[in-house]
């Protein structure tokens, strides 16, 4: 089992599930953040912190976004780390409002 | 002029408390990248607070969060000052006087009471209690849990109840692994509870239990997680509940209560059942627990803010032993500031004020569950210290400059005969309980005594 950064966190990038991660596992890109699942705990500390529902763990996966499992896994390794939330993406509103939240 | 935190003055902080919130504390002050000497001053030899003591043993997973705790260890900042009481072994006046600040990081180490005849009949017990003892915890090391009687009955639907609910449902071979203690494992192998019940004061929509919790119940070899069909009828209000965005979580549980319900007799040999709308009204028995008396409640109100009342109806379970877990209060360090009713440390976002809604008292500071209650989860602390260190970290003009530091605290420990031990000592416990743990397949088999440990520590 693990915990994943789904669609919904592309353009948005909010990090405020970084300041509760016990453990310092989400990595960032221009775009958005990944999981580190060899590092993440499953504490699901940062599920309901995301204003986009864009973070699930794995078997609550809503269909069709099953490759996230393998995309966190891929590119957290190698991205920077994130430990302390940043200013969210400049569309990130916009965005937000567009995924009806 | 120089000021802490300069090159030439190190800023000299004592954290109270080695569990995460504490750990996370420390962290967030040697992140500030200022010159600083951090005492983490801990009551028991061994560090990680409920990570090591409160986290149920088959849950390996989350006490990787230890992990990152060795690290901030290893920083050169850092000094682990265990098996020291604050409020005992010093004072916490003399600790104002040793350290530039003090942040206490201390918990909520007791259960709240359910307030009701017959709460103190034997048989009748703290989660604390029975999670700290299974967990290898000092103090609860020689309590006894009488396990005779085929029914228990656990009072709360938070996570705690959940563990406490799954310690007592799973078989042996399911805990044998696991890094619990030999003392907890032995009587549980000779548990004759069949039945274990899990109640709730409101409804199904409202427990609090983490859904991924819920979820394991329908995993356990040997138990079969049970609600009755009627149980899950959900009130308008309930429903908007969980319909809503904040309900999400809720949601998720109520669809596995459906789970449960559906859940087939395949002649497992315990069956656990969540039950709703039920407060404890008395405990009855004669010499020992023998029944509990419940009342049925209904619920009314708005949505979220619906309350349980009375209906004046009540309901019996016999049993022969019951769990509370209903919330947990913080204890007073003597010389502290308290606040009886939330049973917390009064203070702004952080900063310790001198009573509720008081004037702050200068160079005091607290995070974690003594600081806003016992809510939320590991990573949680790790917001909460941030925002206390912060605190810290903007007062630090204002700090009282003169101040000895670690050489203070040791002195005074040594005047009073405290025996403390440091980060290595403890590391060598640790290192002795992997190897006690190694034959029997066990990550570790802690040691449950005090006397035990420091002598390790002081070989």
């Amino acid at each position: 089992m693990t915990t994943v950064v789904t669609e919904n966190c592309k353009g948005c990038r909010f990090t405020d599930c970084v300041a509760v991660c016990p453990v310092a596992c989400f990595h960032y890109d221009d775009e958005m953040l990944y999981i580190d699942p060899d590092v993440c705990i499953d504490c699901s500390a940062c599920i309901p912190e995301c204003p986009v529902e864009a973070i699930f763990e794995e078997d609550d996966l809503p269909e069709g976004q099953e490759q996230w499992i393998e995309i966190n896994a891929e590119k957290a390794p190698d991205l920077p780390l994130i430990e302390e939330p940043m200013e969210a993406l400049p569309e990130a509103e916009e965005r937000k409002a567009d995924l009806g939240f | 002029m120089s000021s802490l935190g300069d090159e030439s003055s190190p800023l000299r902080v004592a954290i109270v408390g080695s569990g995460p919130s504490g750990f996370y504390a420390t962290e967030a002050l040697i992140k500030s990248g200022l010159n600083i000497e951090i005492d983490l001053i801990e009551r028991l030899p061994a560090p990680y607070g409920l990570v090591r003591n409160g986290v149920a043993p088959d849950h390996p997973k989350l006490k990787q969060a230890i992990e990152v705790y060795k690290k901030v260890a290893k920083n050169p900042e850092f000094n682990f000052v265990g098996n020291v009481t604050v409020g005992v072994d010093i004072k916490a006046e003399d600790l104002q006087q040793t350290h530039h600040a003090v942040m206490y990081t201390c918990g909520a180490e007791t259960d709240r009471r359910l307030g009701i005849p017959g709460e103190d009949l034997p048989g009748s017990h703290t989660a604390t209690e029975f999670v700290g003892w299974y967990n290898g915890h000092p103090d609860y090391r020689d309590r006894t849990f009488d396990l005779s009687h085929e029914t228990a009955v656990v009072i709360g639907q938070g996570n705690v109840a959940a563990d406490v609910a799954r310690i007592l449902a799973k078989s042996v071979d399911e805990l044998k692994h696991t890094d619990i203690a030999q003392h907890a494992l032995d009587v549980l192998a000779e548990s004759r509870v069949r039945t274990i019940y899990v109640v709730g004061r409101r409804g199904p929509a409202q427990a609090k239990f983490a859904s991924k919790e819920l979820k394991e119940f329908l995993e356990i070899e040997n138990c079969r997680p049970y609600i009755a069909p009627e149980e899950l009828e959900l009130n308008p209000a309930s429903q908007e509940e969980i319909n809503s965005k904040e309900g999400r979580g809720n949601k998720k549980n109520v669809e596995i209560f459906h789970r449960f319900a559906d859940s087939e007799d395949t002649g497992k040999q315990r069956i656990c059942i969540a039950t709703f709308l039920k407060s404890p009204q008395r405990l009855e028995g004669e010499a020992r627990l023998q029944k509990v008396v419940f009342e049925t409640n209904a619920l009314t109100g708005e949505p979220f803010r619906q309350s349980a009342r009375g209906t004046g109806q009540t309901m019996e379970i016999e049993c022969g032993i019951l769990f509370r877990s209903i919330g947990y209060n913080g204890v007073p360090v003597p010389g502290v500031p308290f606040y009886e009713r939330w049973g917390t440390i009064p203070n702004e976002a952080g900063r310790i004020t001198a009573e509720q809604d008081g004037p702050v008292v200068p160079g005091l500071y607290t995070a974690g569950w003594i600081k806003r209650g016992p809510s939320g989860i590991i990573g949680t602390n790790r917001a909460c210290a941030v925002e206390s260190v912060e605190a810290l970290l903007e007062d630090i003009d204002q700090l009282n400059t003169d101040r000895p530091g670690r050489e203070g605290l040791y002195k005074i420990l040594d005047n009073n005969g405290v025996r403390h031990i440091n980060f290595a000592q403890w590391e060598k416990i640790d290192t002795a309980e992997v190897a006690a743990g190694e034959p029997k397949s066990k990550p570790r088999e802690k040691f449950t005594r005090q006397s035990e440990m420091l002598a390790v520590a002081e070989s």
